[in-house]
């Protein structure tokens, strides 16, 4: 080993230097939420095998103050993840020809929002139809 | 060359964005905010008995088991790969507790589902 010691650059915040890496992260972040409303709905299912109780018990829980703050939370959060998910759609995907000439990044993102905004109402009017 | 496990964990990511996604949005506003504060649907809509009759028919147990098992493969996916941004640096651990999770949640839901017997 030498004595050296060279300067390294501290790594520490990092992506709060540009805007650029800000979105990344603001985009990988929407995991953490998408998590935990994972857990909530498999908690759900597991009180939902123990019986009636146990499942209004998780009914209940849901309708405390806390918990709608979570999911209007978690709601703002999907719904940017849904805008960027599919803003980085053209790099993530394939990329695509459509007659010779290749697929837009624009018509990509706004084919695939359109999509969810379809996949959306279209659940909401199935649950709404259903009971 | 050793062949690369990353494609399918890569797919169980993109499954899951892309679920989540698509009905993510309108699948919160149901579960948390307008059932359980009367909003829009009728009342009973996830009552025991109509959640009961959908965790009883196949459909059903794919669909909830799909949305719980994809949502968290996903947010493991970004979650370990975020750590590493934020400096930890343990690759197999990190991998072993974020995939580890997601597999045991699926492992859970799964299991609970087959459970519930029409």
């Amino acid at each position: 080993m030498s004595n050296r010691r060279p300067y390294v650059r501290s790594m520490d915040g990092w992506w709060k230097r540009d805007a650029y890496f800000i979105r990344y992260m603001a985009r990988e972040i929407t995991a953490v939420f998408v998590a935990l409303y994972a857990i909530v709905l498999l908690f759900g299912v597991v009180r939902l095998s123990q019986g009636e109780a146990a499942f209004n018990g998780w009914l209940q829980y849901l309708k405390t103050p806390w918990m709608l703050v979570f999911h209007v939370i978690v709601l703002a959060v999907f719904c940017y993840h849904t805008w960027s998910w599919f803003n980085i759609m053209p790099k993530t995907m394939p990329i695509m020809f459509v007659g010779g000439k290749r697929l837009q990044p624009g018509v990509i993102t706004g084919t695939g929002l359109a999509a969810s905004v379809i996949a959306c109402l279209a659940v909401l009017f199935i649950v709404r139809g259903m009971s | 060359m050793k062949r690369s496990n990353e494609p399918i964990f890569w797919s169980l990511f993109g499954a899951g964005g892309m679920l989540a996604a698509l009905i993510g949005p309108a699948l919160v506003f149901i579960t948390g905010i307008a059932v359980p504060f009367g909003l829009v649907f009728k009342p009973d809509t996830m009552s025991y008995a109509h959640m009961l009759a959908l965790s009883q028919s196949w459909a059903g147990k794919i669909f909830i088991l799909a949305v719980i098992a994809l949502f968290l493969w996903h947010a493991a996916h970004r979650i370990h790969i975020l750590l590493h941004d934020f400096g930890i640096h343990a690759v197999t651990a990190v991998r072993i507790l974020c995939y580890g999770s997601a597999f045991a949640g699926t492992v859970v839901a799964a299991y609970t589902l087959l459970t519930i017997k029409p």
